[in-house]
């Protein structure tokens, strides 16, 4: 049986590496299907005493929700669905640990945790923590995607010491479940356990800037990981220990690549930044706006020989995908050579643009990134922004501020920047974008889907 | 036994760290969605816990981690075979 759980290891490896590559992605995604599937038909199989009735309803139940979720999932919301998922996945580990307590041989009688050996030592009450606080931080994550507001109860500097107390508190509490070997304490620790770390779960999130929210939900998917690999150590079971360990580390080094895209560190990311401390105020900030209408975006258009789109999460929201890629086309037709420019982390997560205009069949070879197309906006003629916001906000280029340092897109060195936003209200990083006041920029304030779809009837009207 | 689940431990998240380094951008999200989805493998740990015989807490527990498991499994493969059939399409047509 150990074989087809090394089968299984194999397959998960594979599939992993497929899914980094465009072409075999799809294939890659397949292949981990496969070995979820052989790794769960090994284990019911190798069970001696398996509890059917439990297994089948706990599998009809978990994968008709799980299939709901995923289905009813609009492209928009997926982000915030990884998230979800993610911290369901992390409560399943802790609970694993948790009833594992209650049916372990060696822990019948007075014996406790600690008699087990140190590695079950550790990993119970570390599985209970990590998998909890991945509850909680992902749900807080979930929320703060969704576009709610949740403020830390405590204020700035209260709170390093709150997380202290509160990690010091797991800590004591996860001593006092390994040490003792009375069943009631045992239970009341384990329950304290992971109430203290799910408080402490959903703080640690909270403090936590909105545009770095694709950051901490990567973090939490690579501890999801972790807690799968500790409940492993729990169990004694090889098979979670090495997937678990695969999802923890290469989502640690995804969770990097993320923080390199956002020219941040790790660190800055997770002990402050960009807070709800900096919002600005709104549109009594701006002056000197000039706002256009989707017959004068058409005019400018027709003399346009290079047009370049900026997508940003406005776009998703407004379902413009498809009318954009309209657009796209009508103006291919007519002799311009038309791009869409990609920053790394436009939208809610990184990719997130990609996959919306993957949704609409735009070219591949229209989607540019952000180094490839940066040298190319002076050559441009409109840039047509369509609800981003901090990715071509050129405080960035500033020495300090929020965004200091953050690499954007140059749109501002275009002839003409078409912005298609429905408010001046900032965006996710809270500040106030100078492109809006710049001399070439032109405001239309409107919903992006039905701005584009008054500028491809104008076009169209086009002569 | 221990000491086997540790070197196992250990040369896994070795591997983790090599597995991944250059990722387009475009396939940042399903990657991540997909490896969520491969973290429910905690659900071969919620069936193990899964016996017959034990109490009701207990088993209350094992069906609870199984039904959370299973739906990161079952909804994290979906989405992220949701996110890749898009670009399946654009394939053929080039």
């Amino acid at each position: 049986m150990i074989y087809l759980y090394l089968l299984a290891t194999v397959l998960f490896v594979v599939g992993i590496k497929k899914l980094t590559s465009v072409k075999t992605c799809r294939q890659g995604n397949r292949i981990s299907e496969l070995a979820m599937l052989v790794s769960v038909v090994t284990t019911a199989l190798v069970m001696t005493n398996i509890s059917w009735p439990i297994v089948i309803a706990g599998l009809i139940v978990g994968g008709a929700v799980g299939a709901v979720i995923a289905k009813r999932t609009p492209t928009t919301q997926m982000p915030e669905m990884v998230a979800a998922l993610n911290g369901f996945g992390g409560f399943s580990s802790a609970l694993v640990a948790m009833a594992f307590l209650l049916i372990d041989e060696r822990l019948k009688g007075e014996a406790s945790l600690w008699s087990t050996g140190v590695a079950n030592a550790v990993s119970t009450p570390a599985t209970v923590v990590i998998g909890m606080v991945t509850l909680t931080g992902s749900f807080v994550a979930y929320f703060k995607l969704s576009g709610k507001k949740l403020v830390h109860p405590f204020a700035g500097s209260q709170r390093h010491m709150v997380h202290g107390a509160l990690g010091l508190g797991c800590i004591a509490l996860g001593a006092w479940m390994v040490m003792t070997g009375s069943h009631t304490q045992m239970t009341v620790s384990t329950v304290l356990l992971a109430l203290v770390a799910a408080v402490l779960g959903a703080l640690l999130v909270m403090p936590i800037g909105g545009a770095d929210m694709p950051v901490v939900v990567s973090l939490l998917n690579s501890y999801s990981g972790v807690a799968g690999a500790a409940a492993g150590f729990v169990i004694q079971n090889p098979l979670l220990i090495v997937v678990g360990a695969l999802v923890g580390t290469s989502g640690l080094i995804l969770t990097q690549i993320m923080c390199k895209a956002m020219n941040r560190s790790l660190s800055n990311v997770l002990l402050g930044g960009m807070g709800e401390e900096t919002v600005a105020k709104d549109a009594k900030d701006y002056k000197s706006i000039k706002s256009a209408g989707p017959e004068e975006i058409a005019m400018l258009l027709d003399g346009a020989s290079s047009v370049v789109f900026v997508p940003g999460y406005g776009l998703a929201v407004a379902q413009a995908q498809h009318i954009v890629r309209e657009l796209a086309d009508l103006l291919t037709k007519r002799g311009a050579n038309v791009r869409y420019a990609i920053h790394p982390v436009a939208g809610r997560m990184p990719g997130h643009m990609n996959v919306l205009l993957a949704e609409s069949d735009v070219p591949y070879e229209q989607l540019w990134e952000m180094d490839k197309i940066n040298g190319d906006f002076k050559n441009t003629d409109v840039v047509i922004v369509v609800g981003a916001n901090d990715v071509v906000n050129p405080a960035a280029r500033e020495a300090t501020g929020p965004i200091a340092g953050m690499p954007i897109l140059d749109v501002d060195q275009a002839r003409t920047v078409v912005v298609i936003k429905r408010s001046l209200a900032p965006g996710y990083a809270g500040i106030k974008n100078p492109l809006f006041e710049l001399e070439n920029t032109l405001m239309v304030f409107l919903d992006a889907k039905e701005a584009l779809e008054g500028i491809v009837k104008e076009v169209k009207d086009l002569k | 036994m221990d000491f086997y689940f540790v070197f196992v431990f250990v040369i896994a998240s070795l591997l983790g760290f090599e597995l991944i380094n250059k990722v387009p951008p475009t396939l940042h999200t399903p990657l991540m969605s997909g490896s969520n989805a491969i973290s429910g493998i905690t659900l071969v740990g919620a069936l193990l816990c899964a016996e017959t015989g034990e109490g009701f807490f207990a088993q209350s527990l094992a069906f609870l981690a199984i039904v959370f498991a299973m739906i990161n499994v079952v909804g994290g493969y979906m989405v992220t075979d949701r996110m890749l059939a898009s670009f399946k399409k654009k394939e053929k047509q080039s």
